[in-house]
Formats: C-alpha cells, sequence, structure tokens
C-alpha cells in the first residue's frame, strides 16, 4: 500500500535526490504553524492550495467557557495569529467557537476530509493517526509546514516498510489501546525507526474505525514515521457517513479505487513481526516512556532484571521520577487524577466505554477527574446520548473540547507530584505538568481507577 | 540558514537514551510566534532543581561546559513530538552538532531545515565520547561535513553517514523551499494531470 500511494504522488525524481510528494491534504493547528507563516510573509510567498488547507484551534485551548476571554496572553496571541493567517491567506479555519472544531486528527476524519489513498501532513506527530484509512500520514516540523504552504509538495525519501501481523481474537475487556501498548513494549520507543508500519491480520480487520485510529495513532511513540492499515468494508461504511456524496459522480468506482489501495498476499514488506492478539491484557504504563509498561495482572518490575546497562539507568531513572517500587503489584498504586481526552482516545466510542464502567458508580473520593471530548461534535452527540451525564453523576469534569492534559498547554495540569491514569499517549516526565507522574491506559483502565482510586483489572466490570 | 562545511567544538555529554522533545524545550514555551530566543529553555526542567533553582550538575550548567558545542546523548534522541521549538533552543543555545547513536526521524529532518548537523555514530563510539568529555577539561572534536569524518586531536578519526541531497544542502546553506519551486513545471504537470 506505501508503494502505491507514494507512486501515486511522486511529482518529480532525481538521482541521489528525495522524491519530490504531493500532498492531499494539509492540516495546521495554533502552535505550530505561525512562524511558518511568518516565513511565507518574509519571502513574500502565497499559500498554494488554500483549498487543500485547514486549520483549528486544539491544543492552547482552554476547556472551560468559552465565551470568557482566555487569560494566558500568549495562549491568546497564538489563537488570534492563527485567526489572522488564516483570514490573510484564505484557508478555512475551524475556530473556537465554531462546531467542527476539535483536536485536529480528531476532525479530519470527522469532517470526511481524511481518505483513503492521500498523502495527509500536519505539524503535529499523532498525523499518523489518519492512516487508519489507508492514508499516509506524517507529522512534519514548522519548517516543512512553510515548505507545504508554498508548495503543496515535500521533498523526501521513501521510508522503509514494516509489518506488524496481529492474529488471534483479543480476549473481553483488552482495548485497541491495550494492543498498541503491548505492541510498542515489544519493539521499543524506536522499534519502528525510519519505517511506515502497516498493521494487518484478524484482529485489526475485526477493529471499528475508531479502534484502528487509536493504534494508528501511537505509531509515532513506536519510532514510526507513519502507521496505516488497508482500506476494506469497515472504512468505506465509516466514510460513507461523512462526506458528501452528492458531489461524487460515481460512488462504486471511489470506493473501488479505495478498495484498490490495500496491501495484496504478495506484498513485501522490509521486516515483518507478528504478534499473537490472544497473549494481551488491558496494559498500564509505569514509567516515563510508552514503552514501559506492563499487563494490569503484573507488579513493577526491577531495573536488575535488565538486558544492558543503559536500560537499567532509564529504568532507575523512570521509577525515581515515578517514586515507584519495583515488585509493587501495580494493583495497589493508587492515584490522584483521571484524564480522559486526547488524539488517541476521545471520540464517542471511547467515551461510551468509560461511561459504561463509571454508570451507576462513584469517582473516589481521592480522586479529580474530567473528560475532554475531542471534538465538539463528539461532545455534542455525547450529550444526546446522555453520557455527559452519567460522567457528571459519577464526580467528573465534563470539558469543552481541545487537546487539554494531554499535554498541558492550557491551564489542565498536573501539580508536581499528582499521578494520573491518563488515556493520552505520551508519560514522557512533566508531560501533563511539572512534575506530574502519568500512567497511560485505555478509557475503560481509566474508569475504573478513578472508581476505585488505584489501578483495576476494569474487565471486573465489563459484562 | 548558516552554511555547514567543518565545525570544532568542545563535546557536551547528556548521558541519557531516549531523550524527547518534551525535555528539550517543554510545551509551556512553545506558545511564543518567533523562532528565536528559546536558548533560555533549552532542557529547561532538568536544569533545575525542584525548588526551581537551578542544577548544578546538570551538563549544561556546568562552568567547564559552558562553551560546548556538540552536544553528545544516547540512542533516539528527539523522540516525541514535532516541534520544531527543540533544534530552534540547542541552536540558540549554541550548539551546531549533535552526535547520538540514533534520531527519531522528525527530529532528524528538522535539524537540516536548520543547519544543526545530527551526527549517527555506533553506540561504543558514543559511549567513548560521553567518557571523554567527562575526564578531559574541555574534550573538543572536529566535525567535518565535507569529508563525512569526525576526528579528535589525539588521532582518532571515525567516518559517519549523511544523505548525499541534506549534506548538500547543508554545505550551500540552502533554501529548500526555493529549491521545491524550481521544479514548479513539474508540479503544474501534476495538478493538471489530476484535476482536470
Ligand atoms: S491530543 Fe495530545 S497528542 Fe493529540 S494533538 Fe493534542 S497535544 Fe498532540
Amino acid at each position: 500500500m506505501l508503494d502505491k500511494i507514494w507512486d501515486r504522488h511522486t511529482v518529480h525524481t532525481q538521482i541521489d535526490r528525495p522524491d519530490l510528494i504531493y500532498i492531499d491534504l494539509h492540516l495546521l493547528h495554533e502552535v505550530t504553524s505561525p512562524q511558518a507563516f511568518e516565513g511565507l510573509r518574509i519571502a513574500k510567498r502565497h499559500v498554494r492550495r488554500p483549498d487543500l488547507t485547514f486549520a483549528t484551534v486544539d491544543h492552547n485551548l482552554p476547556t472551560t467557557d468559552r465565551s470568557l476571554p482566555i487569560h494566558d496572553d500568549l495562549a491568546r496571541n497564538q489563537i488570534a495569529a492563527l485567526q489572522k493567517n488564516a483570514r490573510d491567506f484564505g484557508i478555512t479555519l475551524y475556530d473556537v467557537d465554531s462546531e467542527k472544531q476539535g483536536i485536529v486528527h480528531v476532525i479530519g476524519p470527522e469532517l470526511g476530509l481524511t481518505q483513503p489513498g492521500m498523502t495527509i501532513v500536519c505539524g503535529d506527530s499523532h498525523t499518523s493517526t489518519h492512516g487508519a484509512f489507508g492514508a499516509l500520514a506524517f507529522g512534519i516540523g514548522t519548517s516543512q509546514v512553510e515548505h507545504v504552504l508554498a508548495t503543496q509538495c515535500l521533498p523526501m525519501d521513501k521510508p522503509k516498510s514494516m509489518q506488524i501481523k496481529l492474529s488471534g481474537k483479543l480476549s473481553k475487556g483488552v482495548t485497541a489501546k491495550d494492543v498498541i501498548l503491548g505492541i510498542i513494549s515489544r519493539i521499543g520507543v524506536d522499534g519502528g525507526s525510519g519505517h511506515v508500519i502497516e498493521y494487518t491480520g484478524e484482529t485489526i480487520k475485526a477493529f471499528s474505525m475508531e479502534e484502528r485510529m487509536t493504534i494508528c495513532n501511537m505509531s509515532i511513540e513506536a519510532g514510526a514515521r507513519a502507521g496505516m492499515i488497508s482500506p476494506d468494508a469497515t472504512t468505506i461504511s465509516y466514510l460513507m457517513n461523512k462526506i458528501p456524496l452528492e458531489d461524487i459522480e460515481d460512488v462504486k468506482s471511489l470506493t473501488d479505487s479505495w478498495l484498490d489501495l490495500a496491501s495484496d498476499k504478495e506484498c513485501q514488506f522490509d521486516s515483518v513481526i507478528e504478534i499473537d492478539a490472544r497473549s494481551l491484557e488491558p496494559c498500564v504504563t509505569w514509567g516515563t516512556n510508552p514503552e514501559m509498561s506492563i499487563p494490569i495482572t503484573e507488579s513493577i518490575p526491577n531495573p536488575e532484571k535488565a538486558t544492558s546497562q543503559e536500560a537499567k539507568q532509564a529504568m532507575q531513572r523512570a521509577l525515581s521520577y515515578m517514586d515507584l517500587q519495583p515488585g509493587v503489584p501495580i494493583q495497589n498504586i493508587s492515584i490522584d487524577r483521571v484524564f480522559i481526552g486526547s488524539c488517541t482516545n476521545s471520540r464517542l466510542s471511547d467515551l461510551q466505554a468509560a461511561a459504561a464502567i463509571l454508570k451507576g458508580n462513584k469517582v473516589n473520593e481521592n480522586v479529580k477527574a474530567m473528560v475532554v471530548p475531542g471534538s465538539t461534535a463528539v461532545k455534542k452527540e455525547a450529550e444526546e446520548l446522555g453520557l455527559d451525564k452519567i460522567f457528571v453523576d459519577a464526580g467528573f469534569e465534563w470539558r469543552e473540547s481541545g487537546c487539554s492534559m494531554c499535554l498541558g498547554m492550557n491551564p489542565d495540569i498536573l501539580n508536581p507530584g499528582e499521578r494520573c491514569a491518563s488515556t493520552s499517549n505520551r508519560n514522557f516526565e512533566g508531560r501533563q505538568g511539572k512534575g506530574g507522574r502519568t500512567h497511560l491506559v485505555s478509557p475503560e483502565t481509566a474508569a475504573g481507577a478513578a472508581i476505585a482510586g488505584h489501578f483495576v483489572d476494569a474487565r471486573e466490570w465489563i459484562d | 540558514m548558516k552554511p555547514f562545511t567543518s565545525h570544532e567544538g568542545q563535546v557536551v555529554p547528556l548521558d541519557r537514551v531516549d531523550v524527547d522533545t518534551d525535555q528539550i524545550i517543554p510545551k509551556q514555551f512553545l506558545k511564543r510566534i518567533e523562532r528565536t530566543g528559546y536558548g533560555q529553555f533549552l532542557f529547561h526542567d532538568w536544569r533545575r532543581k525542584e525548588d526551581g533553582t537551578p542544577d548544578p550538575t546538570f551538563c549544561l550548567n556546568r562552568k567547564k561546559f559552558k562553551n560546548g558545542s556538540i552536544l553528545v546523548a544516547g540512542k533516539n534522541f528527539g523522540c516525541g513530538s514535532s516541534r520544531e521549538h527543540a533544534p530552534w533552543a540547542l541552536i540558540d543555545h549554541g550548539f551546531r552538532v549533535v552526535i547520538s547513536s540514533s534520531f527519531a526521524d522528525i527530529f532528524k529532518t528538522n535539524c537540516y531545515e536548520n543547519g544543526l548537523l545530527p551526527v549517527e555514530l555506533p553506540e561504543n563510539q558514543t559511549a567513548r565520547l560521553l567518557t571523554l568529555a567527562e575526564e578531559h577539561k574541555a574534550f573538543k572534536v572536529t566535525v567535518d561535513l565535507v569529508a563525512k569524518k569526525i576526528s579528535d586531536r589525539q588521532g582518532w578519526e571515525e567516518d559517519f553517514e549523511i544523505d548525499p541531497f541534506v549534506r548538500d544542502s547543508l554545505m550551500e546553506g540552502l533554501d529548500r523551499i526555493s529549491h521545491t519551486m524550481s521544479l514548479e513545471e513539474h508540479i503544474k504537470n501534476y495538478e493538471n494531470q489530476l484535476f482536470l
């Protein structure tokens, strides 16, 4: 599939030079774009294809009442800069008060912008999310954002391909988040480096689009350039509800062309990894990168058993930052905060899964919990289903959409020393607030932990 | 972009693996709309103790390394977010070269875009540099992009690999956007084929 998409987008090739690749969809947000627009202005360049460029505000935005002014001057300036840039360069912006606002990787698929076979870029590493549709989607830096704005192209060397094949049926209560955490713990945070990972196998086929997005989202956490999944009937039925069909002349030939992209049996990958899905369990990270995770039934690992001196030191550092002792069952670890949100796990099905566990239960008195829907549309849908009420009755705060405590650029942050069960994607030191301790989990495990006040095997609550 | 041909500088050892961009520059400093002025925030949280005072043991705070311009660190340097603020901060602080046994892909590209040279060496060599940087008063190496060699004054020398286009662009300080714009005809042809 990578080869097919690459070939179809190659504008120009030259020996000893990267290929020039055409970009079909360019998504922007407020944090990584201002310097790119500034560069355009200085060089007196315009945006080549404003019609293929879409912007939203998500990273900085407060998730409290949106009608109030933003207190943080710098955040307010950055949002104002994007508003001005979108206006000046003729780019569609899903602004603070738009019904279509949301985390950039949640709204792309939701608005039908993300489609199979496309090349998609955004100044954000989790652009890999869109690969769930059989698109080649990857994160870029600000200079490359400027490059795409000016030329709609990027000079690039073709990445290598890696197949991760998941066979077998998942056992009850094991989620897409657990699958991707399980994969990363096996291949490591740099296991996918230089590669585009294609996830294949019956386990993946059985996943919904939202679950596939969770998997592809965290490809970057394995160091991969992108993650992708071949389009199939699930992809088509999702998109049929999202794209304006009346604008399309021949729907059948469009969907056929999508199915044609799928990798065939003869497809050669540069490397292949096989994983038995039946061996996976709900996961919790214990350390300071997404590779450092264990099944919910296990105990904090011992650095003395590390395979190298380097690994031992990294484990010791992580344990000391996380304030954890080797040998303690992870279920004995109590938490202060719960965050359900981020582009990994903030879509409707994630909120439904958490709400199913929370219904009729209360958040533990020592825990402060919040849920931040991935987009304004997800929020609205959830409210129509009464999910907000379940969350609020249980003791959660129900917020406006955005990135929020995934990276804590807005006022939603952990205090030093606080321990959080989070459905986001990065547990780096200080990611959710200086001194904060993040444990990555699925929405189900986060909900269970919120009720119990410590990590629990949420499978006990799933019927 | 400042062209890069050869650079001699003191080595600063950062003996940690998987250094992520959240550490290189924490998110609270990403709200500015300029490309400059990030050097003061480089490794902000690691430079400080819990009470906010400077941690004298952290490499950037040690007097000995004050003038260092070549950073050496453990594997998988620059993983995490795509923020270009990471190379901006390293450059602004005075670094021209980062050496590691491996770099995260997006970080590497972001370095190229800004004239910061990421050099990949085998793990035993980075380990050696980490040790020598600690042992000597001011351990210096020369990174020669033209010859694709890194050497010290005692006669040690090691080749490194770099993509030919990247090497040319860095040596010329090439504006990559202008280069793509010179291929305008091809882009137009491609668009005509696609959208007609
Ligand atoms: S939710 Fe988190 S990971 Fe996703 S785009 Fe926002 S900050 Fe990045």
